[in-house]
This record gives structure tokens, C-alpha cells and sequence, in this order.
């Protein structure tokens, strides 16, 4: 009788838990970068609306917009604005996608903590990250050779990084290319020779960050959120979230959450520039 | 349980009836057996024919990227560019045009060719504001030609639906698809360049056998030393100890091994060999090598131990030393489970894909060393598939690449399935 009992409960415990992801689960999926946020986001949401399941997973903002059209997420978090085909992709599957930016994020350039370079223009890191310059000498540091780390080709910080810093054009064949963001800090702080990039809230006391100039060397500025926020830093970009217009009912309460005075506040302390 | 009685009861009675039934039952096990052997077969046959088929249809697949083309003003006199010289041309190292026939030159001579102008389609809507479009964007396709019509030295990549086709300032580069001698010979892995991503997978191939090959060799004699020891020397009590623990190391998942890898193996390499990367192909190696070493360790001391006691007592009756023993008699009769061995460690080498992704820096070049940055195919396809758009071109040289993978584990196996065979022949 007893183990009857048991078998029943276990039996409608399960079926009351596949309701609930069945009615009120909401899924994130895409850009790295955007992970800690919506997590923390996702985490505050629930808080509040104890009846409401949000799930985030990674895998890179092309991850993200591809599950978007094959419809296994509700919302695509992206570290870039979406592609020209990948919108008309969509639009083939009847989907129209809304776009709202939620947070700024800017890119650090990073080095090991004994590097003695502290400044680099746009057209140096470009000739550093497209193979043309090979040695920290030539750009006032000491005789070493100079290892580059980037993403991997998924990545939204690989393609912004490609458009922003190296004017579109492609990264040297053979540059190290890490599955995570993670990753590059750790084998950066490792590396002496090693420079790479990452979001602002990956930048730890292992890395030293590089300050970064626009105009030819005129002015560098340190990469930090107050310079991002007075649009000093060059390198900036804005993080936005797609959904499908038909799933609107389904996210409007979350992402009116993240655009909230409350939401925003877990974009600050996560390290990203407030809307 | 009512049907198990039920045929106890007619086993007893021995009735035509029964027979009938046991005959019976005989041939649905043997049909249900060899229906499961079949949809086995089958779905492996399968599994093959999708790869292949999803592979090869990258050889239909436009150089340049599906649903785009590439456009020029009419005076050039280009009609054919390669994928490389397209690729070279949009990261500035190409700047002049050089034509001869048709085709573009590659010697950096001195001469005042027209110089070449780069204009990617998005750079329109910097031109001109998005309301000069009209509604559906119907006049941009006369923008972009006025645009090209303009600038006599212009390569434009557009979309094929917004094509000027009706300016006659405007001309079309001829669109071909992506040719077998690229993808085989060519030494640049850039699967997302645009307009003309390059799939050559020859630091691919390198960079995977090298890996393998490398890790094969470290944990070969190593294992195999540990195996005869473990058969023939160590004591039981030694035995009984070792041998779980390093069947517990293959039970370690691999992205463990990758991020030990990461952290301890990478910057201690580093700090030894004293070079400038510590993410190599050796740091690959070694983790490969420790996470086969139980693979082999175990099947080949198995079989080791296999070894009938009579042909050891023969051999040490005969006054061979316990030495001699192990490689003249041990040795030769476990050789097939050895090669068993070899190709189990050699496949978890060659497949393995966390791990690697981790330690060897991924770094698409033709490695000259084994201290080197490598990128292998299995992470290559790990870290790039999701992304890939299905049916894209980058999808299907992701598939390709698998069965390249295929086709280099199954001379292997054959290879390793022909010495076996000759070995027990002789």
C-alpha cells in the first residue's frame, strides 16, 4: 500500500514538474558574453515570479540566432547586431524577429600582467590580430614574439572584433583560437607574449588591459565602464536580445524586467554599461 | 508469468502440437535476431551514406557566399577570380588591378594599374538614408549600380536579389562552385570569411595526424611496458590494486583531462621547452597519450594473461629465462590482442575531441613542429557546428571533414584487421 502511495506521488509530483516547464519555461540561448547577465537576470526574474522558469544556455550568438530559427528558444541573446541573411533566413521560416537592446558592452584588448606596452592604436592591434606585426618590439615593447588569442568563429565578440578593429578584415591563419572567454584569460595570465580580447566584466587582476586609441595615437583611453559610458573607449557594442514577434505574450515580462530599474542594476554589476 | 507456464506445461507433453510451437518459436527468435542485426547494419549504412551525402554537396556550393555575387564596373577587364585572390583582395593584401586575360595577375610588379576599391553591401546604407530605398527596397538595386557605374576600380559584394542587372556600367562575376583541389590542397581554414570563405583542410589533416601519431608513440611502449608488468611481474596483491585504479582513469571525462591539461600541463611545457606558446601539439600529445594508456593497458594485459600455462612451462622448461618467456612466447601469442589494443587507443587518439579543443590553441597552420599551435578535426567540428547555418556551405565541409575522420579510423581498422589476419595465417 505504502509503496503505491509512493509510486502515485513520485507519478504526480513528475507530472505537475512537466506542466510547469510546459506552460511558464522560457529559454535563452546564444552569446557568451551575454551568459552571466541573463543568468543573473533569469535568477531575479524567478525570485519575483516564483510560477516562472527562464533557462540560459551559451554557445555563441550564431548559436543562438539558429536555434531562434528552428524555434528551440524563445529569446536569441546576441553580442551582435543580426546579419543581413541571417534576418532573411527567417523571414524564409515566417518568423519576424524584434530586436531590443538591453545592455553596452565594451571589449578590453588584453596582455600579461609583465607586459610593458600599455598603449596600441586601432591600426596596430590590426596588424598585430591580421599576422602583419610579429614582435612586441615593434610597437615599444621588448624583443618577444607576439601570440594572438582569439574566439572561435561562433563567437559575437569574434565577428564585432573582426568589424570593429580589423575593418573587416580576416584574422591570420593560425591564430589561437579558445572555445571560451575563460579560456583566453587563462592562457593569457600564463602567456607572456600573449595578447587577446574579452568582454569588460571578464577583466581580472591575472590580465593587464591595454588602453586603446581611435585617432591615430592622439588620445588612449583605459577601457572601463565609466569611459564606455562618457563614449570615450572606441569599443563599444550594444547587446541586444531577438525574439519572434508571434512569442511576444511569452518574453514581454522578462525582458520588461531587464529594461526595469531593477534589471538594470544587475547589468552594472555584472560589469556591462547600463542602457 | 501465465505464458511461461503454459509452455512448461506443452514442453512436457510432447504433442505434435508442441513441436509445432517450439519450431515455431525458434523462427521468431531468429527473425526477430536477424531484424535487429539488420536495422543495426542499417542504421551504421546510413549514418555513412548522410555523412557522405552532406559533405559532398559542398563541391555544388558557390566560392562566394550562397545568394550573394560579386560585381565590377564594366571597363575592368576581369572575368574570373579565384576564391584566394577574392579572399586576398577583401583583406587588402591584393590592391591593384592587375588583369591579363581575364585573369587576375599575382607578381608585384611596378605599373599604375587602376587601384582596387572595396565595397561591401552593408556600406550603402551609410551612403544614402534607408528612405531613399523605397518601401521594399525597390531603387536599391538602381543605387548600387549608380554607385558601381561611378567608381571605376570597385568590387562590390551584394546580394543576388538586389543585382543591378540592368546597368550597363555594371558587370557580374561569373559564380562557381567550390572546387575539390581547394579543399584538398588548400592551407587556409577561414570558414566564415566574406565574401569567399576558405576551407582547406590541409592544417587540419596535419594537425590531427600529428597529434595522434605523436600520442600513439608516447603511450605505446608505456602501456605496453605497464601491461607486462602487470601480467607477468607484478604480485597479485600489486595487481589487485593497480589495475582498478587505471581503469578508473578511463573513466575520467574528457573535458577533466582537458582543463588539467590546460592548467598544468600547458604552462609547465611552456616553462620547460622554454618557447613562446605553451598550447601545442605535444601538450595534445600527452593528454592523448594519458587518456588511451588505460585503453590499452587493460586489453592488451588481458590478453597477456590469456597465455595458456602450458606454453609458459613449455618455454621454462626449455630453460628460457623469464625474460625470454615474456617477449619469444607471451608476447607473440597475445600480439592479435595487442593490435586490438593499438587500434582501440589509436581511435580514442584520433576522435577525441574536448580534450584537444582545450590544450592545443586550435591554431589552423601546417604545423612544422611538434611544439607548435595545432588545430584537429574533431575540435574543429566541435567548436564550429552550432553555428554553422544548416545546409550552408560551412555546414557541409563540417561533414566533410567527418568523413575524412571516417575514412582515416577505417584504414586503421582494415590495416590493423590485415595484420591480425596474416599474423594467425602464419
Amino acid at each position: 500500500m505504502k509503496t503505491q502511495f509512493f509510486k502515485t506521488s513520485i507519478f504526480a509530483v513528475m507530472i505537475l514538474v512537466a506542466s510547469v516547464f510546459e506552460t511558464q519555461a522560457q529559454k535563452i540561448k546564444g552569446s557568451d558574453t551575454m551568459l552571466p547577465l541573463s543568468q543573473k537576470e533569469a535568477e531575479a526574474f524567478m525570485k519575483k515570479n516564483p510560477s516562472k522558469t527562464v533557462t540560459v544556455t551559451g554557445g555563441g550568438s550564431g548559436v543562438g540566432i539558429s536555434a531562434l530559427m528552428e524555434g528551440t528558444t524563445d529569446l536569441a541573446q546576441l553580442s551582435r547586431k543580426i546579419k543581413f541573411d541571417e534576418k532573411k533566413k527567417l523571414q524564409e521560416k515566417g518568423k519576424t524577429v524584434k530586436e531590443v537592446t538591453v545592455a553596452y558592452d565594451a571589449l578590453a584588448v588584453i596582455v600579461h600582467p609583465s607586459n610593458k606596452v600599455t598603449n596600441l592604436t586601432r591600426e596596430q592591434l590590426e596588424g598585430i590580430f591580421t599576422g602583419k606585426i610579429k614582435n612586441w618590439k615593434e610597437v615599444g615593447g621588448t624583443d618577444m614574439p607576439i601570440v594572438p588569442y582569439s574566439r572561435e568563429t561562433s563567437s559575437g565578440t569574434y565577428e564585432f572584433f573582426k568589424e570593429s578593429v580589423l575593418n573587416k578584415k580576416n584574422y591570420m591563419p593560425g591564430i589561437m583560437s579558445m572555445p571560451a572567454t575563460g579560456a583566453i584569460v587563462q592562457s593569457i595570465s600564463q602567456t607572456k607574449g600573449a595578447i587577446g580580447y574579452v568582454g569588460l566584466a571578464y577583466l581580472n587582476k591575472s590580465v593587464k588591459a591595454v588602453h586603446v586609441s581611435y585617432d591615430g595615437g592622439k588620445t588612449f583611453v583605459e577601457p572601463s565602464v565609466a569611459n564606455a559610458k562618457n563614449e570615450t573607449y572606441p569599443i563599444v557594442r550594444p547587446l541586444y536580445y531577438y525574439y519572434d514577434t508571434k512569442s511576444e505574450a511569452k518574453v514581454k515580462a522578462f525582458i520588461d524586467f531587464v529594461l526595469s530599474a531593477e534589471g538594470q542594476k544587475i547589468v552594472s554589476e555584472i560589469g556591462f554599461i547600463k542602457k | 508469468m501465465k505464458k511461461i507456464s503454459h509452455h512448461k506445461k506443452i514442453k512436457t507433453n510432447h504433442s505434435p502440437f508442441s513441436i509445432l510451437h517450439s519450431q515455431f518459436t525458434e523462427h521468431l527468435a531468429k527473425i526477430v535476431l536477424t531484424f535487429s542485426g539488420g536495422i543495426t547494419s542499417l542504421a551504421i549504412l546510413l549514418i555513412v551514406i548522410f555523412l557522405f551525402k552532406e559533405g559532398l554537396g559542398l563541391f555544388k556550393s558557390p566560392a562566394v557566399e550562397k545568394g550573394y555575387a560579386l560585381c565590377v564596373n564594366s571597363s575592368n577587364s576581369i572575368e574570373h577570380l579565384t576564391s584566394f585572390q577574392i579572399k586576398e583582395i577583401f583583406d587588402g593584401e591584393i590592391t591593384e588591378w592587375k588583369v591579363e586575360n581575364g585573369e587576375l595577375r599575382m607578381e608585384n610588379e611596378e605599373d599604375n594599374s587602376q587601384l582596387i576599391e572595396l565595397f561591401h553591401f552593408e556600406d550603402i546604407f551609410s551612403l544614402y538614408d534607408e528612405e531613399e530605398f523605397g518601401e521594399n527596397y525597390e531603387l536599391l538595386p538602381e543605387k548600387l549600380g549608380e554607385m558601381i557605374a561611378q567608381n571605376q576600380g570597385i568590387i562590390a559584394y551584394i546580394p543576388e536579389e538586389y543585382l543591378p542587372t540592368e546597368n550597363p556600367n555594371v558587370k557580374i562575376l561569373p559564380s562557381e562552385n567550390i572546387s575539390i583541389s581547394d579543399f584538398f590542397g588548400g592551407k587556409e581554414w577561414l570558414p566564415t570569411s566574406i565574401p569567399s570563405a576558405q576551407f582547406g583542410v590541409l592544417p587540419l589533416i596535419a594537425g590531427t595526424l600529428l597529434v595522434s601519431i605523436f600520442a600513439i608513440l608516447i603511450a605505446l611502449p608505456l602501456g605496453l611496458g605497464v601491461a607486462i608488468y602487470l601480467s607477468e611481474l607484478a604480485s597479485e596483491r600489486i595487481r589487485k590494486i593497480m589495475k582498478p585504479t587505471i581503469e578508473l582513469l578511463a573513466g575520467i571525462p574528457s573535458v577533466v583531462y582537458g582543463f588539467f591539461g590546460l592548467v598544468v600541463i600547458v604552462p609547465l611545457i611552456q616553462k620547460i621547452f622554454d618557447i613562446p606558446v605553451g598550447e601545442t601539439a605535444f601538450a595534445g600529445s600527452l593528454i592523448l597519450a594519458i587518456m588511451a594508456l588505460p585503453t590499452i593497458i587493460t586489453v592488451a594485459e588481458d590478453s597477456m594473461r590469456n597465455t595458456p600455462r602450458s606454453m609458459r612451462e613449455a618455454s621454462l622448461a626449455l630453460a628460457a629465462t623469464k625474460w625470454q618467456t615474456v617477449y619469444k612466447v607471451v608476447i607473440p601469442y597475445a600480439a592479435s590482442g595487442i593490435s586490438t589494443a593499438v587500434v582501440l587507443g589509436i581511435g580514442r587518439a584520433i576522435g577525441e575531441t574536448m580534450a584537444v579543443l582545450m590544450v592545443t590553441g586550435n591554431a589552423a597552420v601546417i604545423p612544422h613542429s611538434l611544439f607548435q599551435p595545432v588545430r584537429t578535426i574533431p575540435a574543429t567540428i566541435a567548436a564550429e557546428l552550432g553555428e554553422a547555418p544548416a545546409g550552408g556551405a560551412h555546414y557541409q565541409s563540417l561533414f566533410l571533414l567527418g568523413c575524412i575522420l571516417f575514412i582515416i579510423t577505417m584504414i586503421i581498422s582494415v590495416t590493423a584487421e590485415v595484420l591480425s589476419k596474416r599474423r594467425v595465417e602464419n
